[in-house]
């Protein structure tokens, strides 16, 4: 029971971590579209991760089946959202950074 | 000429009508069975009210649906599903490496230079494909979709730098893969 208590454990610090790295992105990137690959990309495997800690956790049983689904849907709404930002911000022409310019 | 039979009239009307409304019921119900009836219906003794529940919510389900949940032209499945797990592997093993390569550039370690990349997909077809493919793009390291037509089958995207921006316009890897996930190869074959 304590080995998989740490195995979860680790799992979802790992991505807490990555999901931590999101934010830190959104202040140092320049400009609309690079924001949103810090923020869009990192959210997808953290959240993974999170959610299959809590499915070591939990054990073979069917809230493993609701997770891995929760996870299924994550994997498709998660790049839906991230698209749907970038042509809102495209079609409605935000500047797009390129290397040499001056922080927006 | 294929294409224009597949969406007539007279295949609404054809018998696998039926075939498609038991087999979208069943995954409803299925579906409803494990997610609420295995660990709070099922324990308690045997009781037509509760299932008959789970039967009338599959059935509205199915009612709202099953026109779009079965498709009406199936060709080679079962090929396209085999096809299809390898990739989703392959997948996730790129949004891992999507993580890797944006925390790489956040913490300093790569340096950015972002730009916009066009590309058509000629070997493209069906909207499906479009999709899987253009969520891929967002996947996969480095790159965004961000405008997709479906007509002329040409991809708009935000790459953070030159590298995957090559790997998308220039290599054109994963449009092969995606291309022979569901089996599109021979558009200009077909004709």
């Amino acid at each position: 029971m304590l080995a998989i208590d740490i195995i979860s454990t680790l799992f979802m610090l790992a991505g807490a971590f990555v999901m931590i790295l999101g934010p830190v992105g959104l202040l140092k990137f320049p400009d609309f579209y690079t924001r949103i690959h810090a923020a869009g990309k990192g959210d997808t495997l953290g959240q993974i991760l999170v959610i299959f800690g809590c499915m070591i956790y939990e054990g073979f049983s069917f809230i493993t089946i609701k997770l891995l689904m929760v996870v299924l849907f994550y994997l498709f709404a998660g790049p839906c959202s991230t698209h749907a930002l970038m042509k809102a911000a495209y079609v409605t022409g935000v500047p797009v950074w390129k290397k040499g310019d001056k922080r927006m | 000429m294929e294409m224009t039979v597949a969406f007539s009239p007279e295949d609404i009307k054809s018998e696998n009508r039926t075939f498609r409304f038991v087999l979208t019921f069943s995954v409803m119900f299925i579906f409803w069975v494990l997610l609420s009836a295995w660990s709070v219906y099922f324990p308690e003794p045997y009781d037509f009210t509760k299932v008959s529940r789970g039967v009338f919510c599959a059935l509205i389900v199915t009612l709202l649906t099953w026109e779009i949940f079965v498709p009406r032209r199936g060709d080679k499945v079962l090929l396209k599903v085999q096809r299809l797990i390898p990739y989703m592997a392959w997948e996730i093993w790129q949004i891992y490496l999507a993580a890797v390569d944006v925390a790489k550039r956040i913490l300093g370690i790569l340096d950015i230079d972002p730009q916009i990349v066009e590309f058509d997909t000629p070997m493209l077809r069906s909207d499906f494909a479009f999709l899987a493919f253009a969520t891929s793009i967002t996947l996969t390291p480095g790159t965004v979709t961000i405008l997709v037509d479906p007509e002329r089958g040409r991809y708009t995207c935000h790459a953070i730098a030159k590298g995957p921006a090559d790997g998308l316009a220039v290599d054109q890897g994963m449009q092969k893969y995606v291309a022979w996930v569901f089996m599109e190869e021979s558009k200009e074959g077909e004709k």
